[in-house]
């Protein structure tokens, strides 16, 4: 468990202050923040890299906070990966065995163990100049992973890499983690990766934690503008993905089965953009895979463009012009149906 | 499929730049080629024979070697703070570093006999273990370093800085101590700048004439007494005139230039242009 007691630490030019966390045992935490938050700091503080003006940090039971780095137990995974480039990826993985004066073939089996984990065996004598960023990713957290730490460090792994590699990256990432029960906090800027791979969320804004919740929690009761505004930008559901015949997925979202695209089975989650839905006053028939009948259950308005949210259950939000609000006389309390692509659902 | 090149007519700033860039190479080369070039190898192989001249070269290449590796030992440790740190008056720090290059270096000869001449503070400390810098190889040596340490402590220093610090806080969480993560990360990474750096002061050091003609003008060194090349290359000249100082010339310009050129190679090794 790591606990972090009213943690002050000088970024620049402001201040992180009261920092409260608690990070459970094997948890999938996320430190959620706009560029510029200061979340690299706070886990450089974290780690002992940086320096703190006050506060505590608690590593399973045992306070560190005045503890240097090499004694916390820590891993650290950076987006720009830091890999020491005069060494192969072997030497890479090897370099905090090599330092606890590891025996020989007890390394090389621990090397070749995680290797295998994240999927790199097949890189373990090329120099890291030579790989892709997925791969330098990967080699990055074998590395901090060797050494058993009692907490992984993530600082936006994910954000140097292109959106396909960024998919794998993060199915490697669920995986790795289930396989080892590491206990990671993982920082990002990136709601969407927060949302997938975050068993809770803390939010970080103006220096403080806005907020700590499961991602649900977090997208129902934004507490902060930043989320907030993410959060009428997406519909996020959770459900079981099962075959539906002719290759369609069909996932249950709790009242209904919507048709998706993906290879994904069993607990997943999938975010729908509000300007993909269309709300009709009859059912359509069309290409749309996905047409269900609803109740409006709130209407914001925002300039030229309106928020409908349509209740089924679950709440769809969705997103259209004043000109069409007007048009279609929508009221709350009045029946509409809601209809969107099955491609339009992205699932993760 | 290749294909040729097409070739736009050259503008005139082009070449008017290539010329004039022409002309400085060829001030660079011509004195240099010259002056190898028009003593027969007999008369050189006679030359380098001349225990004069080869006990002045062996010192000028011992001295320098010695000046580089104290500063190795004293420079790196200064370039690396530079690079990590930002304090107050680490401008002005900057700045004293590279003193040495501007003032005249018979000046720094006269200021560096103030502090290690043995009546002085710490040329006093020195004496009393038996070291002393006035016409002595020790002499050479601080002469040799004091106007040439700039050079591997800028180097240095610039190859400290294009070290990620994030690789160093990683190597930490990893469980490498301070010292741990500058031989194992820091200093490996930043070995092509420092070789650099030194190949620079090694160079400046070996052609040092003013200060080492104020301090250690004439050594005992190895049971002769020698002048460093250039102090030689210098006395021939005044004494016997052109005709004679032209072999010994060559020969010292011929081995600065294979000695710089080797080393600059294995420093830019494996490195892209």
């Amino acid at each position: 468990m790591i606990v972090i007691k009213n943690l002050e630490v000088d970024v620049g030019n402001f201040l992180l202050r009261d920092i409260n966390l608690t990070v459970n045992s094997g948890e999938y935490f996320i430190i959620l923040g706009p560029t510029g938050a200061g979340k690299t700091i706070l886990l450089e503080a974290i780690a002992g890299l940086y320096p703190v003006l006050g506060g505590e940090v608690w590593i399973e039971d045992k306070e560190v906070t005045r503890l240097s780095p090499e004694k916390r137990r820590i891993g650290i995974v950076y987006q720009d990966y830091m890999l020491f480039s005069h060494l192969s990826v072997k030497e890479n993985i090897a370099f905090g065995l090599k330092l606890r004066k590891c025996h020989k073939g007890k390394v090389k089996e621990k090397v070749d163990d995680i290797a295998e984990a994240v999927g790199i065996t097949h890189l373990l004598h090329r120099k890291p100049q030579s790989l892709s960023g997925g791969e330098k990713q990967k080699v990055a957290l074998a590395r901090a992973l060797i050494i058993e730490p009692a907490v992984l460090l993530l600082d936006e792994p994910l954000s140097a890499l292109d959106t396909e590699t960024k998919e794998r990256m993060q199915s490697t990432l669920r995986e790795v983690h289930r396989r080892v029960g590491v206990t990671v906090i993982h920082v990002t800027h990136d709601f969407e990766e927060a949302i997938a791979l975050g068993h809770r969320v803390a939010v970080l804004n103006d220096g403080r934690v806005a907020q700590v919740g499961t991602p649900e929690e977090i997208l129902r009761k934004p507490d902060s503008e930043f989320v907030a505004h993410f959060a009428l930008s997406r519909n996020i559901f959770s459900g079981e993905a099962e075959e539906g015949g002719d290759g369609h997925t069909v996932v249950d979202i709790g009242g209904i089965k919507v048709a998706a695209i993906t290879e994904l089975r069993g607990e997943v989650r999938l975010s729908l953009r509000p300007e993909d839905i269309i709300i009709a006053k009859e059912p359509l028939h069309s290409t749309a895979r996905n047409c269900f009948q609803g109740v409006v259950s709130d209407i914001v308005h925002r300039g030229s463009v309106v928020y409908v949210t349509v209740t089924l259950p679950p709440e769809f939000i969705c997103l259209i012009t004043r000109q069409a609000f007007e048009e279609l006389e929508l009221r709350e309390k009045v029946s509409v149906w809601v209809i969107f692509k099955a491609s339009a659902l992205h699932v993760f | 499929m290749t294909k040729a090149h097409v070739w736009r007519k050259p503008d005139g700033m082009s070449i008017v730049f290539v010329l004039l860039s022409v002309i400085i190479l060829l001030f660079i080369l011509a004195p240099l080629v010259k002056t190898v070039g028009s003593s027969s190898p007999g008369t050189l192989w006679n030359t380098l024979l001349d225990e004069e001249v080869y006990s002045s070269i062996l010192l000028t290449v011992y001295a320098a070697v010695i000046a580089t590796l104290v500063g190795l030992f004293l420079g790196v440790p200064l370039a690396y703070l530079l690079a990590r740190h930002e304090f107050w008056g680490k401008r002005f720090l900057e700045g004293l570093i590279d003193v040495p290059i501007v003032i005249p270096h018979s000046a720094a000869g006269v200021a560096l006999l103030f502090v290690f001449g043995s009546n002085f503070f710490a040329g006093g400390i020195f004496h009393t273990i038996g070291i002393s810098f006035f016409n002595s190889v020790a002499g050479v040596v601080i002469a040799m370093m004091f106007v040439s340490i700039p050079f591997l402590i800028d180097s240095a220093k610039e190859g400290f800085k294009a070290v990620d610090v994030r690789l160093e806080k990683v190597a930490r969480s990893l469980g490498a101590s301070p010292w741990s993560s500058f031989f194992r990360i820091s200093l490996p990474l930043a070995w092509r700048s420092i070789f650099a750096g030194s190949v620079m002061m090694w160079a400046r050091g070996a052609s040092e004439f003013g200060a080492v003609l104020i301090l250690a003008y004439y050594v005992p060194f190895f049971g002769h007494y020698a002048r460093v090349a250039p102090i030689l290359v210098a006395d021939r000249f005044a004494s016997f005139g052109l005709e004679y100082a032209q072999p010994v010339t060559a020969i010292v310009i011929s081995i600065s230039l294979i000695v710089f050129i080797a080393l600059r190679t294995i420093a830019y090794r494996g490195q892209k242009a």
